[in-house]
């Protein structure tokens, strides 16, 4: 019975197992000409000069010394990584205690978990322009805007960015939460923990999992936004500046690297697309570098459950 | 097996790329990717129109205001490309020169009857010709001027002007409408300042140095003052907050069609839309010149040129260029053609064209034939033109909101020179 068993598995499985690749296909298809064709074709263009993609020409290295030579793109990464730093921190110390507070034992959380999501479903340019009227509602009984100073510009785009991501972490966070195991945290209560004790030595290692996922995301957002900095600044104020040597730069103060690749590509006429996609080029490694370092770091300090 | 899995795997490469081939046909088709957005439901009509009769099909497809530069290169990349598509300054003469079909002894080049308009590259290949020209400057509303107590005859130059307006904004409570319509420097609207009234300065100064046939270098803050002044005439003297200009929210159209404000800086292509969508008449419309306060100006007229200037693909295949050049032929010289073309564009500059009763038009011909100069659009030749108009729109929202003229003045002088340099190293 048991030998008969097997062997009808194994019939079943047979073709399944020959035809694996018919079933892989579509995605494969999918993913090669999605993204592993454009990605290498980016590439290949970086080292171009071209209007369009099919009338590319050799260039070699040329676009990527532009490309680093760019003042404004060196400002923008600078500019970048702060916003991506701070908006890390706030955005994640944020939802972890909203999260908690929220898996305690209060009346309506599931109305608050609801109301605290519900920003991540509206669009970035959309939130963008709504932002953008609401700080200038305040901004303007002081005689100013929010295009005016560079420092409104990051902490608005913070508060826009913590107002739309905080809510989505918490989820992730509340789930982590939800699966401390209550044997360790009934074991704390009976040794005497103090509140304090139980989160920082139970809870925390033990959603570590949840920080490892939000810290990735929040970190690659912060490098990778586009939209809200389109909608809410557009890279003003700017600063037109003379260096020593005669060159000049236009420096949009509030630009973040998507916007200065957009920028470059389409508001510089064709001799810039291949500096553009250099930089592009160099942001994917920026991008992927820090996100795999910052997994690793992250990852050493989960413990199994 | 992985032998397999890499042969299914170019199996199915092989019949996609198949599907996207090309199936042309004997007869050419023609895809034109359109600048205007207001133009494009007659264009649609239009495209009908022309299968109808001769069986090539048409396809007109327009793109977003402020999007052409984004999607001509999305959709040149594409194996059905445009095969017209429009080329209308110095800047996209550089960018898509390689791309355009020398037109020079095409029939519908021989039907125009000016080359004012007619683009070159830098070895006097024909890129692009002009297929409509516009005007603009201050489009007034008539019936509102005379309630207020003047005639457009009283406006001759920027001192008569800023009377005329100081006076109609100190009554307006009581008029029950403004001097100028909001100045948004949101970006559907900031181009007709960081643009348009842009080429006030940037044309005299070109004057003093005897016109440029390029891009200069490096431009002067000469007649700065003039922008400033007409700028705050502008800001001071309409039914919006300066200091709210920046935040969107603004359609100055709709508020000029609705009868709140008097003057609307603008050009003869609003026309459509005021008389379709907001029932004004044509006779309770005009347009004056953008006055500043430059010496002279009294002669000036409106600002004639165009950046409507149709370029044909010379990547595309034989029979779809021929059907283009047919097609641009028919829309020059058929009545039919040339009727939508007067409609939706006004004059243009062909054998044939068609009477217009654009009263914009009107009083841009009656300003020339009164022996006024034409202010000419010299902002054609800004260099990266799109970066350079962004960093005067964030100097003049900083200025409405207390900032200091001082960085207007650095964004159009040190502005064009960071510009030209990064569109010539």
């Amino acid at each position: 019975m048991k030998r008969n068993d097997r062997a009808g598995r194994a019939l079943l499985r047979r073709p399944i197992r020959r035809s694996w690749p018919l079933f892989l296909l579509p995605t494969a298809a999918a993913f090669v000409i999605g993204f592993v064709w454009p990605f290498l074709q980016g590439i290949w263009l970086s080292f171009c000069a071209f209007t369009t993609t099919n009338n590319a020409r050799w260039v070699g290295g040329e676009n990527y010394l532009n490309a680093v030579l760019d003042r404004g793109f060196i400002y923008s990464f600078l500019y970048t990584a702060l916003f991506a730093l701070v908006s890390l921190v706030v955005i994640n110390v944020l939802a972890f205690a909203v999260a908690y507070a929220l898996t305690q034992k209060i009346r309506g959380t599931g109305i608050f978990r609801t109301v605290f999501f519900m920003p991540n479903l509206i669009g970035g340019i959309v939130l963008g322009y709504i932002w953008s009227i609401l700080f200038d509602g305040i901004l303007r009984a002081y005689h100013t805007s929010i295009l005016l100073e560079t420092r409104y510009g990051f902490f608005g785009l913070l508060i826009l960015m913590c107002w739309q991501q905080v809510g989505y972490m918490m989820i992730i966070y509340i789930a982590g939460l939800q699966a401390v195991p209550e044997h360790m945290l009934e074991a704390a209560r009976i040794d005497g923990a103090s509140r304090w004790q139980t989160l920082r030595r139970v809870t925390i290692p033990n959603v570590m999992p949840s920080i490892t996922i939000c810290t990735f995301l929040s970190l690659t957002n912060g490098f990778k936004l586009f939209d809200q900095n389109l909608a809410l600044t557009g890279g003003a104020p700017f600063r037109f500046r003379t260096y020593a040597d005669g060159s000049m730069a236009t420096i949009k103060t509030t630009e973040m690297l998507a916007l200065n690749i957009y920028n470059t590509f389409y508001g510089q006429g064709s001799m810039a697309r291949g500096t553009a996609q250099a930089k592009a080029v160099i942001f994917f490694l920026l991008v992927a570098g820090l996100s795999l370092a910052q997994l690793r770091a992250t990852r050493g300090r989960e413990v199994g459950a | 097996m992985k032998r397999k899995f890499i042969s299914l795997l170019l199996a199915a490469l092989l019949g996609l790329s198949g599907c996207a081939a090309q199936t042309d046909g004997e007869q050419g088709s023609v895809y034109w990717l359109n600048f205007k957005p207001e133009a494009d439901g007659a264009l649609q009509q239009l495209a009908r129109d022309y299968t109808d009769l001769t069986g090539v099909k048409v396809k007109v497809a327009t793109a977003a205001q402020g999007q052409y530069e984004s999607t001509l290169t999305a959709e040149m990349d594409k194996s059905s490309a445009p095969t017209l598509f429009v080329v209308g300054n110095a800047a996209a003469v550089k960018t898509w020169g390689d791309y355009c079909y020398d037109l020079r002894d095409t029939p519908v080049y021989k039907e125009l009857v000016t080359d004012d308009y007619t683009l070159y590259d830098e070895g006097g290949k024909v890129c692009s010709i002009g297929y409509a020209y516009e005007c603009f400057g201050i489009i007034v509303n008539k019936t509102l001027l005379e309630r207020a107590g003047y005639q457009v005859s009283d406006i001759r130059d920027f001192d008569s002007l800023r009377r005329v307006a100081e006076d109609i904004h100190a009554r307006a409570q009581q008029l029950g409408f403004d001097a100028f319509t909001s100045s948004s420097l949101d970006s559907s609207s900031a181009w007709r300042f960081s643009g348009h009234l842009a080429n006030i300065p940037l044309f005299y100064q070109a004057r003093d140095k005897g016109g440029w046939s390029s891009a200069p270098e490096r431009i002067e803050n000469d007649y700065l003052d003039n922008y400033k002044a007409i700028w705050d005439l502008y800001i001071n003297n309409s039914a919006a907050d300066p200091r709210t200009l920046a935040t969107p929210g603004y359609d100055a159209q709709s508020e000029f069609g609705r009868g709140e404000a008097v003057f609307y800086q603008n050009g003869s292509w609003e026309y459509p839309a005021l008389v379709n969508d907001y029932g004004m008449k044509s006779e309770e419309l005009t347009m004056i010149p953008i006055y500043t306060g430059v010496p002279g100006e009294e002669d000036a007229g409106l600002c004639n040129g165009t950046e409507n200037c149709w370029a044909v693909n010379a990547n595309a295949s034989q029979q779809d260029i021929q059907a283009t050049l047919d097609f641009m032929y028919w829309m020059v010289t058929s009545p039919q053609g040339t009727k939508l073309m007067a409609e939706q564009f006004g004059p243009i500059p062909y054998k044939q064209a068609a009477k217009t009763d654009n009263p914009f038009f009107n009083a841009a011909a009656d300003y020339l034939s009164d022996g006024n100069y034409n202010v000419t659009w010299v902002f054609s030749h800004t260099p990266n033109v799109d970066d350079w108009r962004a960093g005067v729109v964030s100097a003049l929202t900083q200025y409405c909101n207390g900032g200091d003229w001082k960085n207007v003045e650095t964004a159009f002088v040190s502005g064009w020179a960071t510009q030209y340099q990064a569109a010539n190293n």
